[in-house]
């Protein structure tokens, strides 16, 4: 691992503050993701700050019957909260899908949203790869691809985004709230977090330089059932090849794109009374596969259909 | 940097590299071989202790970050004339064949147990609000952090269930 220098923040404004003066900070919560690609090389922050004892960890109620997911609370702690178990079971669903025990207990929520792509050419140094490397090409396109986006991807990067937990969030309409070096606060969609590729797949989100993830905020759950679906090559403790998070009238893919992908295709599709195949079929009109990968345009239809039959069928 | 970290009842003060992680920190520091370096990517559950009670991979976390943190592995959970009831049972039910992976597992199993028994849900329970039936699918679904090349599952399972009660 390459040196770095670290500091323990007591202050979140200090942190944004120092993230944006010093050259290559970066926050550190969990680290589970970030440690291991500082091992590998691929990440390489000449200074951590590290955010992990903010007081950021609450999980509260909202004013308007929603919920308050501090960004600095582990994964575990949000599955295991009695709220989030009662009223959102497809993002308790979706967080133990992740991962093993050991990384959630770790993982924080900021970190998940912000973990990198495995795809295997941003893994390897000794390939090409624009998200690690940017100009070096894309060593995916034509290459082991199995695992590759069929949505929203670009001739510069084909690389997904592996969050299971942001999936739910995306379909349970979640917004993020973040602290600025300024000392602005601002909140977003989550859906308005991450960036598709483009020709700058390394900038992968809108957040600005030192910008910090806070909290993640949840509406009242939709009306209607919820669930979450994720299909891999193990039963446990493995990436996923596909997923979909179903919350009431709402639908969102994992693993096939760059972003936790809101399926509006398809909610509209089932506005207007199609099936749940001819709706994820409509949303999958434009999808696009590399080769390897082209089992994830059926294994995804087959996935979402399923799911939302499921969640329609408890509806009635 | 100095850091200070309770490491099995005991407060050490340390100057510790920033880079250091909380595995090599007890490995090469301390001297406490029993949590093991497998993959050192989080992968393989070899490096499982309990950090405030709560089980992690030592080999994804710095040391420098665990200041004030209380820190148990393998040899503060039991010793060779006071086993813990953990390592008991691995023994009777002879839970391993090369004993590599066994520390982690046996750290990992102390604390999953504990998480049972707070009711946190894995990817097998079927009622997300009700208490934690630890059902075989449970078991194994909760121990999958933890991988053992030579393969005893089985007698794991049967080692756990029996501190399970």
């Amino acid at each position: 691992m390459r040196p770095f220098t670290y500091e323990r923040a007591t202050d979140a404004l200090a942190a944004v503050q120092a993230a944006a003066e010093t050259p290559g900070a970066r926050f550190i919560a969990g680290g589970t993701n970030l440690l291991d690609l500082m091992k590998l090389d691929i990440e390489r922050p000449a200074h951590l700050i590290d955010v992990s004892r903010l007081p950021l960890a609450d999980i509260s109620r909202t004013e308007d019957g929603g919920l308050r997911i501090g960004a600095m609370a582990t994964n575990s702690q949000v599955a295991a909260d009695r709220a989030v178990r009662s009223r959102y079971p497809v993002l308790v669903q979706s967080i133990v899908s992740g991962g093993s025990p050991q990384l959630r207990n770790k993982a924080s929520v900021g970190g998940n949203l912000l973990q990198r792509t495995r795809c295997a050419y941003f893994y390897d140094t000794s390939k090409p790869c624009n998200k690690r490397e940017p100009g070096s090409g894309c060593g995916a396109l034509e290459g082991l691809n199995r695992n590759a986006a069929i949505l929203g991807h670009s001739h510069a990067c084909i690389a997904t985004h592996p969050s299971d937990m942001a999936v739910a969030l995306v379909a349970l309409e979640a917004r993020v709230e973040t602290l600025s070096p300024s000392g602005e606060t601002r909140s977003f969609p989550l859906l308005e977090l991450h960036r598709l590729p483009g020709e700058t797949p390394h900038i992968e989100t809108h957040l600005i330089p030192g910008e910090l993830i806070t909290a993640v905020v949840l509406p009242p759950p939709p009306d209607g059932g919820q669930c979450y679906r994720k299909a891999r090559d193990r039963a446990s403790y493995a990436g996923g090849l596909a997923s979909v998070a179903v919350a009431g009238r709402n639908v969102a893919l994992g693993m096939v794109a760059h972003k936790p992908w809101r399926a509006v295709e398809a909610e509209a599709a089932l506005a207007a009374g199609a099936s749940p195949k001819e709706a994820i079929d409509a949303e999958l009109a434009k999808a696009a596969s590399a080769g390897r990968n082209d089992f994830k345009i059926a294994l995804t239809a087959r996935l979402a259909a399923a799911a939302i039959a499921d969640v329609k069928g408890r509806r009635g | 940097m100095r850091t200070t970290i309770t490491v099995n009842g005991e407060a050490r003060a340390l100057d510790v590299d920033p880079r250091t992680t909380l595995l090599d920190l007890l490995r090469e520091t301390l001297g406490l071989t029993g949590a093991k370096k497998g993959c050192d990517h989080g992968q393989c559950g070899g490096c499982t202790v309990l950090v405030n009670g709560v089980r992690i991979n030592a080999c994804l976390s710095l040391a420098v970050m665990h200041d004030g943190d209380e820190v148990v592995s393998i040899e503060g959970l039991g010793a060779p004339d006071r086993l813990h009831p953990m390592q008991q049972a691995f023994l009777k039910h002879d839970a391993f064949q090369c004993g590599y992976c066994t520390p982690g597992q046996i750290c990992s199993a102390v604390a999953m147990l504990a998480e049972v028994e707070a009711g946190w849900p894995s990817q097998e329970t079927a009622d997300l609000n009700g208490p934690v039936a630890l059902s075989g699918a449970e078991l194994r679904e909760r121990m999958s952090g933890n991988i053992c090349r030579c393969s005893a599952y089985p007698q794991i399972v049967d080692a756990i269930r029996e501190v399970a009660g």
